[in-house]
C-alpha cells in the first residue's frame, strides 16, 4: 500500500510547487525505517494507519477464534473461563479501538486532502504523533495478557466495580494505554476537523465536499466530544482502584450505574464514529458503480449530522435493565427509535440511486452492496433491542451480539474493504486482482452470515453472552456460528494477497480508475498518487448534475 | 496564497514525543501496581517536557522565519478551538458525574423515588449534601465542609481579576505598547501563582483540619478530581504564560501577529470559566 516514490512531475502542481519557494523544496526524504516515523506526509501516514490496523484486525480476529473455538461444542474444551473472558474482553478493545477505528483515520488521512484538493493534513506532525501514540498504547495493552493476574477479564466495557473493585492487577496498565489511545484519537481528530474546514480548495463550498469529508467532519466532531468524557470516567476508575476514592463504590456515596451512564455517554456516539465514515464511503462507491449521481445528497448530509447529535441522547437504551425511572426508560426508548429515521433516509437514497442505474459488480460494488443489504439486518434487529420491554428479554444474550456484530463486520469492516478495494487503484496504480477479490467477498459476505445469524436465534432462546459453556440446545446454532467464524476469518488472508499483489503490480489503472461517477477531486490526480499532491490548490469545478 | 502552505519535511519529535509518554505511562504503572519505578516515570515525564518544549520551538523558529500564512493562523486557531472544546469535555464528564451523584444516587440511597430497593442496603442512610456520613460506617465522611466566602471566594476573584489583567495585555499588544503588555501580562503568572498557591493552602486545611481526602467518600472524591484537574490546568496555563511573557520580552509578537499569545488567552479564559463553575457547583450550591 505504500505510495511509490518518487513522485513524478504532474499536471499543474509540478510548475507552480518549482516556484513556491519558501526553502520548502522537498529535501531527500530519509530512508528505511527513519521514513516512516519521522514523516508527515499524509499518504504516508495513512498507509502507516491502515497496516496497523489490519495487523489489529488479525491479532482481535485470533482472540475471536480462540472464543469460537471454545464455543465450538459445549462444555470445557481449550480454555479455562478465565482466560476466555480476557479473549472476549481484549477482542472487543482491539476490535474497536485499534482495528475499526485507525481504518478509518487511515482512510481519511489518505483521501480527505486528496478529495478537497488539500496539500497535507492541516497540522502534519501533529498527524504523525496521533499514529505513534497507536503502537505504543496497544502495545501496552496486549502486554497486560502477559503480567499477573491476567489481561482485563470484564468485558470491553469494563462496568465497575467488576473494572475496579474486582479487577485484575493489570488493570491500571489497561487503563494508561486506554488513556494514550485517546490522546491518539482526539489529536487525530483535531487535525482532521481544522483540514477539512480550512484547506479546501478555492471554490469548494461545504456543500460541495464529497460525503466521505463530511461524513469524517462529523466524525471528528463526535470524536472530539466524546473520547474525553471516556479519559474522565477511565481516571475515576484509576482513583477508585489506586487513591481509595468512591466514585462507583455505593458505600462511600456513589454508584455503579454513575459509570454506565459516563461510559455509554462516550459509548453511544463512539459506535457512530465507527458507522459514519462508513456511510461517507458506501456513498461514494454506489454512485460510481450504478454510474447515477448519488440520490439526495444534501438530504445525506443532514440525516448524517441528526444521527450524530441523536446519538448525544440515547445512551440510556444500553442500561434498560440496570433500573430506570420509567421516564428515563421512555424517554431513551422514543429518542433511540428516532434515529431509525435518519438512517432510514440515507438506506433509500443508496437504493434510489441503484434505481434504473447501469449497474456493475467491480469488488468494491460488492462489498459496499453487502453494506446497505446486511447493515439494514443490523439496524432492523436495533430497533427491535431499542424498545425497552424487550430489550429486557434480549439484553446480555446473542441476540445483542448479532445485532453489534452485524453493524460492525458487515457494516463497518466492509465498508473498509470497499473502500481498500475503491482507493487501491489510486494508491497503487494498479486494479486489485478482480478474480482474488471476488472470492474474497464471497467466502466472507458467507462467512459473516453464517457465523452471525445463528446468534440471532440462540440469543432469542435465550443463550447468554460472554460465557464459555452452554446449555446443550444451543450446540446446534454454536457449531454453525464457529465453522462461518473459521471461514471468515481465514478468508482474511485472501485480502492480504490482494492488497500484496495489487501493491506490487497488476492490471493499470489510469488517474480515474473508476469512470466517469467516480468524480471527486481524488480522480484527477495521477495513479498512483505522486508523494505530493495539490501543492498548489487545484481550482474547484462544480460537476454539472 | 498559491503553495504556500508549509508542510514541514519530517521531524523527530512526534515519535520521540509518542516513546516518552509511554514510558512515562509505563511508569506510571508500575508505580501504582508495584510500588517501583519512579525512576522510570519521572523519565518519561521529562522526555514529555523536553519534547515538548523542543517542539514548540521548532514552531516558534517557523512562524518567526516566515513560513506561514494566514491559512496556516487559520489551522492553528480551529486547532486550539477545537482542542479547549475537548477540555470542556472532559471537565463535563467530572461535572456530570457531580451532578449525578447529588440529584440521582445520594437521594436514592435514601430511599427517594421508584428506586427504592436501593434503600435497603443501608437503611440507616439518610441523604444530604455536603455528604458527611456516607452510607457505609467504615467510609469517615469529611468532619466540615469549605465555607465558599473564604478562600475559595478570594481565589475566585484573584482568578476572575486575571482574567481582565490578561484581557489588558492582549489589547495593548494589539496597539503595539510592549511594555504595558508585559507589566499586564507579569501581573496575571503574579495572580496565577497567587491562585496556586492559595488552593495548596486549602488542600493542606482539607486533608489537616477539615478531614476531606480522597477517601472521604464521594464528598471528597469529586471535590478532589474537580479541583484538581482544575488546579493541574491553572499550573499550565500559568506555565504557558511564563513562556508567553519570556517571548514578549524577545519582541516576538507583533500587533498584527501574535497567536501564541492569543491561544494562551483562550486557554486562560477557559480555565477561569470552568473555575467559575467549580466556585458555585462545588463550593457554594
Amino acid at each position: 500500500m505504500a505510495p511509490k516514490v518518487p513522485p513524478q512531475p504532474t499536471l499543474e502542481q509540478s510548475s507552480n510547487a518549482a516556484e513556491a519557494g519558501h526553502g520548502h523544496a522537498h529535501e531527500a526524504p530519509p530512508k528505511g525505517l527513519m521514513r516512516w516515523l519521522l514523516t508527515t506526509n499524509h499518504k504516508e501516514i495513512g498507509s502507516l494507519y491502515l497496516i496497523f490496523s489490519l495487523v489489529m484486525f488479525f491479532i482481535g480476529g485470533i482472540f475471536a477464534l480462540v472464543v469460537r473455538l471454545e464455543l465450538f461444542q459445549p462444555g470445557l474444551q481449550f480454555v479455562n473461563p478465565e482466560f476466555f473472558n480476557q479473549m472476549t474482553t481484549m477482542h472487543g478493545l482491539i476490535m474497536v479501538f485499534a482495528a475499526v477505528m485507525p481504518a478509518f483515520t487511515g482512510l481519511a488521512n489518505w483521501m480527505i486532502p486528496l478529495q478537497i484538493g488539500a496539500p497535507d493534513m492541516a497540522l502534519p506532525r501533529l498527524n504523525n504523533f496521533s499514529f505513534w501514540l497507536l503502537p505504543v498504547s496497544f502495545g501496552l495493552l496486549l502486554s497486560t495478557l502477559f503480567m499477573p493476574g491476567g489481561g482485563p477479564n470484564f468485558g470491553w466495557t469494563f462496568y465497575a466495580p467488576l473494572s475496579t473493585t474486582f479487577a485484575p492487577p493489570s488493570t491500571t496498565f489497561f487503563i494508561l494505554a486506554l488513556h494514550i489511545a485517546g490522546i491518539s484519537s482526539i489529536l487525530g481528530a483535531i487535525n482532521i476537523v481544522a483540514t477539512i474546514l480550512n484547506m479546501r480548495a478555492p471554490g469548494m463550498r461545504m456543500m460541495d465536499m464529497p460525503l466521505f469529508v463530511w461524513t469524517w467532519l462529523i466524525t471528528g466532531f463526535l470524536l472530539i466530544a466524546v473520547m474525553p468524557v471516556l479519559a474522565g470516567v477511565i481516571t475515576m476508575m484509576l482513583m477508585d482502584i489506586n487513591f481509595g476514592t468512591s466514585f462507583f463504590n455505593a458505600a462511600g456515596g456513589g454508584d455503579p450505574v454513575l459509570f454506565q451512564h459516563l461510559f455509554w455517554f462516550f459509548g453511544h456516539p463512539e459506535v457512530y464514529i465507527m458507522i459514519l465514515p462508513a456511510f461517507g464511503i458506501v456513498s461514494a462507491i454506489i454512485p460510481a458503480f450504478a454510474r447515477k449521481r448519488l440520490f439526495g445528497y444534501a438530504s445525506m448530509v443532514y440525516a448524517t449530522a441528526a444521527i450524530a447529535l441523536l446519538s448525544f441522547m440515547v445512551w440510556g437504551h444500553h442500561m434498560f435493565v440496570v433500573g430506570m425511572p420509567l421516564v428515563g426508560q421512555l424517554f431513551f426508548m422514543y429518542a433511540t427509535m428516532l434515529i431509525a429515521v435518519p438512517t432510514g433516509v440515507k438506506v433509500f437514497n443508496w437504493i434510489a440511486t441503484l434505481f434504473h442505474g447501469s449497474i456493475s459488480f467491480e469488488p468494491p460494488m460488492l462489498f459496499a452492496l453487502a453494506f446497505v443489504v446486511l447493515f439494514t439486518i443490523g439496524g432492523f434487529s436495533g430497533l427491535m433491542l431499542a424498545i425497552a420491554p424487550a430489550d429486557f428479554q434480549y439484553h446480555d444474550t446473542y441476540f445483542v451480539v448479532a445485532h453489534f456484530h452485524y453493524v460492525l463486520v458487515p457494516g463497518a469492516i466492509f465498508a473498509i474493504m470497499a473502500g481498500v478495494y475503491f482507493w487501491l487503484p489510486k494508491w497503487t496504480g494498479h486494479y486489485p486482482h478482480e478474480r482474488l477479490s471476488q472470492w474474497h467477498f464471497w467466502l466472507s459476505v458467507i462467512g459473516v452470515n453464517l457465523t452471525f445469524f445463528p446468534m440471532h436465534f440462540s440469543g432469542l432462546a435465550g443463550m447468554p453472552r460472554r460465557i464459555p459453556d452452554y446449555a446443550l440446545q444451543f450446540a446446534d446454532f454454536n457449531m454453525v456460528s464457529s465453522i462461518g467464524a473459521f471461514m471468515f476469518g481465514f478468508s482474511q488472508l485472501l485480502f492480504v494477497a490482494v492488497v500484496i499483489i495489487c501493491v506490487r503490480g497488476g492490471k493499470k489503472a489510469p488517474a480515474a480508475a473508476w469512470g466517469d461517477y467516480a468524480d471527486d477531486l481524488e480522480w484527477s490526480v495521477p495513479s498512483p498518487a505522486p508523494l505530493h499532491t495539490f501543492e498548489t490548490p487545484p481550482n474547484y469545478q462544480r460537476p454539472a448534475h | 496564497m498559491s503553495g504556500s502552505y508549509y508542510v514541514p519535511a519530517t521531524s523527530k519529535w512526534p515519535v520521540l514525543g509518542s516513546l516518552a509518554l509511554g514510558t512515562m505511562m509505563i511508569g506510571t504503572g508500575m508505580v501504582l501496581v508495584h510500588g517501583r519505578g519512579t525512576i522510570i516515570m519521572l523519565l518519561g515525564l521529562a522526555g514529555v517536557v523536553t519534547v515538548m518544549a523542543l517542539w514548540f520551538r521548532d514552531v516558534v523558529v517557523e512562524s518567526r522565519s516566515g513560513l506561514y500564512d494566514a491559512q496556516m493562523d487559520r489551522s492553528f486557531r480551529w486547532g486550539m478551538g477545537w482542542f479547549i472544546f475537548s477540555e470542556v469535555m472532559f471537565f463535563a464528564a467530572f461535572f456530570g458525574a457531580l451532578f449525578y451523584v447529588r440529584m440521582f444516587a445520594i437521594p436514592w440511597l435514601g430511599g427517594e423515588g421508584t428506586k427504592g430497593p436501593t434503600a435497603l442496603l443501608w437503611p440507616e442512610f439518610t441523604a444530604h449534601w455536603p455528604l458527611l456520613s456516607p452510607p457505609d460506617t467504615s467510609i469517615s465522611g469529611p468532619q466540615q465542609v469549605f465555607s465558599p466566602w473564604h478562600l475559595p471566594l478570594v481565589n475566585t476573584l484573584i482568578l476572575i481579576s486575571s482574567s481582565i489583567t490578561l484581557t489588558v495585555a492582549h489589547e495593548a499588544l494589539k496597539e503595539g505598547n510592549r511594555k504595558i503588555c508585559r507589566n499586564w501580562l507579569a501581573g496575571t503568572v503574579l495572580l496565577g501563582l497567587c491562585f496556586i498557591v492559595i488552593q495548596g493552602v486549602e488542600y493542606y486545611e482539607a486533608y489537616a483540619h477539615y478531614g476531606i481526602t480522597l477517601e472521604a467518600g464521594i464528598y471528597g472524591a469529586t471535590f478532589f478530581i474537580l479541583t484538581g484537574f482544575h488546579g493541574v490546568h491553572v499550573i499550565v496555563g500559568t506555565l504557558i504564560l511564563i513562556v508567553m511573557l519570556v517571548r514578549i520580552m524577545r519582541r516576538h509578537f507583533s500587533p498584527e501577529e501574535h497567536f501564541g499569545f492569543e491561544a494562551s488567552c483562550w486557554y486562560w479564559h477557559f480555565v477561569d470559566v470552568v473555575w467559575v463553575g467549580l466556585f458555585l457547583f462545588v463550593y457554594v450550591f
